[in-house]
């Protein structure tokens, strides 16, 4: 193992810490309601499109109704709160796994229609899969509260302090979906998702299950961002169907992977860290107007035409050509560090 | 009895509104290998703009196509050449991203102009109707259906008649192929593309007529027609036709029979059936290669 290699691990290991000691300590280091509630949303999305990735990613199957397993997540929790009369407090994120479980069953279910199709017309089922939901929690009144919407019980904590529970619970469900996408990323399973992405006919000849990996792919990424929609929910205590299960919300973190790099573990992080708090400023400034939308999909035609392989991508083809053009022996390493 | 007959008739009138803007659609993707997800968007900006010409010019809707839908097939050129024409790695995917932000786009330039208020598009066959055995139509729907097959037919004759709409079918069956022997793909690309909104204007006029929109209405509309071609088969012209009668009129069946505000869920329970059935839909063809 060469010199480099080893430093080049101690850099990456450090920086990951630093980066997690910081996003620990956020709330402490700015404890203003305005900072951590964009700190919440930020961490959201780390870990949506952390998520996304695994499935759109690796394998190469672009789900655009990812918000409808959002809303489920949502919606289960929320309706377990009410049926089981849980209190306020800390006892709700207990309950996340299980909006998180509910939201795997419904993507088994999903999943087992939706990819029957590949590519272009699997695009096109998830879009209508989401619609299907949103029309569900909508017309299915006695059990959803139709578009009178659903209340979670108000948490008791207030003032500087509210956001902050929030803040560890998406902090927690971002780690979790990292560690599932690092584990994956480095696993036979991980290699058969990206088979199936460069050739899923190959793929199935050489003897990848490609079915039962895709659809667990597809149930993992899910299971995750359903998580993450239990607790949005709890934090804005009000939902109804065409505000949780809006598909803006699932664009968005498709937007953000390939703006950080589709496929890169550390890409839709990047893309969610660059991208949150601009949706947020935008929204914050011209909310008021519909420009908001504009200027928005403005920053979407940039982000796909003038960067459409990702920031993590192109910055690392720019070290590697550095690399080789300064000695030949050294691009070796760069290449095995980098992925 | 009646009523269901009614809902029938009706289904059939308003597919084949719903065929024009969803070959508009497949045309798209039969050219360019791109879902527009941008087409709901499409048709309610066409909705919008038959509004602003009716309005200020005192036109009667169905007469401002004759401004809409030039324009929109300029504009469809434009938003090609400019939008989807630079993909160069990742198509297909990064397409559907380019266009949803066009949707987004176009909803929030029409939010800013038109507030999100809820308009409708008015003239005397709205409302007045005629008698068709125990039932009455409005007139508007049959307007609407004369229209929609009339532009189809054009669509079709210039596309099986013509030099040009041959060159646009040799790209729908191999691209590479048609590049090879000398067709200008781009060109048919773009010229595609702007058709597909020519009838995204025509399809906006009577959707704006038989229903008040708002610049959110284009996701509902989206989902349908993107069902629609994937029932009748992705990149199929007859396909996405006879899909859309059949969801229509299952729409507005289910509509009378069971209730209106599950009527819109026939679409995806029709969906499910074809995914379990035909996953290709009535006229695709399976391919090997990743389509």
């Amino acid at each position: 193992m060469s010199a480099l290699l080893r430093q080049s691990r101690v850099l990456k290991l450090g920086g990951i810490i630093a980066v997690f000691a910081v996003a620990l300590a956020l709330p402490a280091i700015s404890p203003d309601p305005a900072t951590t509630n964009i700190a919440v949303f930020t961490m959201m999305y780390v870990g949506l499109a952390t998520a996304w990735n695994i499935m759109g990613g690796y394998t190469g199957y672009i789900s655009l109704g990812h918000a409808g397993f959002f809303g489920f997540g949502s919606y289960t929790l929320g309706l377990l709160l009410a049926h089981l009369g849980v209190a306020a407090g800390y006892t709700p994120f207990l309950l996340v796994p299980v909006a998180g479980l509910g939201t795997a069953v419904l993507a088994v279910a999903i999943g087992w229609f939706a990819l029957r199709t590949r590519a272009a017309t699997f695009v096109i089922v998830t879009i209508a899969f989401m619609f299907m939901l949103q029309l569900l929690a909508e017309n299915l009144v006695g059990l959803t509260g139709g578009g009178g919407g659903l209340s979670f019980p108000v948490p008791p904590w207030g003032g500087d302090y509210f956001n902050t529970p929030y803040y560890y619970a998406m902090l927690a469900l971002a780690t979790l979906a990292l560690a599932v996408s690092w584990r994956i990323r480095r696993s036979k399973f991980g290699l058969g998702l990206l088979a199936i992405r460069d050739d899923e006919d190959k793929a199935l000849a050489v003897g990848v299950p490609t079915r039962a990996f895709k659809l667990t792919a597809f149930v993992v990424s899910a299971a995750l961002v359903g998580m993450i929609g239990a607790v949005y929910g709890y934090y804005v205590t009000y939902i109804y169907p065409q505000f949780v299960i809006d598909p803006l919300i699932g664009i968005s973190m498709v937007l953000m992977v390939f703006l950080g790099g589709l496929g890169t573990l550390s890409g839709p992080v990047l893309g969610a860290l660059i991208l949150e708090p601009t949706q947020l400023w935008l929204a914050y400034n011209f909310g008021a107007t519909r420009l908001y939308l504009v200027l928005y999909a403005g920053v979407f035609l940039g982000v796909i035409l003038l960067l459409p392989r990702g920031i993590v991508p192109s910055v690392m083809e720019l070290i590697e050509r550095r690399r080789a053009r300064a000695g030949p022996s050294a691009s070796t390493p760069a290449k095995v560090a980098a992925r | 009895m009646t009523l269901v007959l009614e809902a029938a008739v009706l289904g059939v009138l308003t597919g084949g509104v719903y065929a024009l803007m969803a070959s508009g659609l497949t045309l798209i993707f039969g050219v360019m290998r791109i879902i527009n997800v941008g087409h709901g968007a499409l048709v309610v900006l066409g909705a919008y703009l038959s509004f602003a010409a009716s309005r200020s010019l005192g036109l009667d809707p169905f007469a401002t196509l004759v401004i809409t839908m030039p324009v929109m097939f300029l504009l469809g050129v434009l938003l090609q050449t400019v939008f989807i024409r630079p993909l160069k790695t990742d198509r297909e995917a990064l397409s559907v991203l380019v266009t949803y932000a066009i949707a987004l786009g176009i909803e929030g330039l029409l939010g800013y102009f038109f507030t999100a208020n809820y308009r409708q598009l008015h003239a005397w066959y709205d409302t007045a109707s005629f008698p068709v055995g125990d039932f009455r139509v409005t007139y508007v729907y049959l307007f609407g259906f004369v229209l929609c097959l009339a532009i189809l037919g054009a669509m079709f004759l210039f596309l099986y008649r013509t030099t040009f709409g041959a060159s646009i079918r040799a790209t729908m069956l191999n691209r590479t192929a048609a590049q090879l022997i000398g067709i200008d793909v781009d060109r048919v690309a773009a010229v595609a593309f702007g058709i597909g909104m020519a009838t995204a204007a025509a399809g906006g006029v009577v959707f704006g007529i038989t229903n008040a929109f708002n610049p959110g209405s284009h996701y509902d509309l989206i989902s349908r027609l993107l069902t629609i071609i994937v029932l009748g088969g992705l990149g199929s012209l007859r396909g996405a036709v006879i899909a859309a009668l059949i969801m229509l009129v299952s729409e507005d069946i289910t509509s009378v029979v069971i209730s209106p505000v599950w009527a819109s869920f026939t679409f995806f329970v029709i969906l499910i059936a074809v995914l379990i059935v035909r996953p290709q839909g009535l006229y695709g063809v399976r391919v090997r290669e990743r389509l």
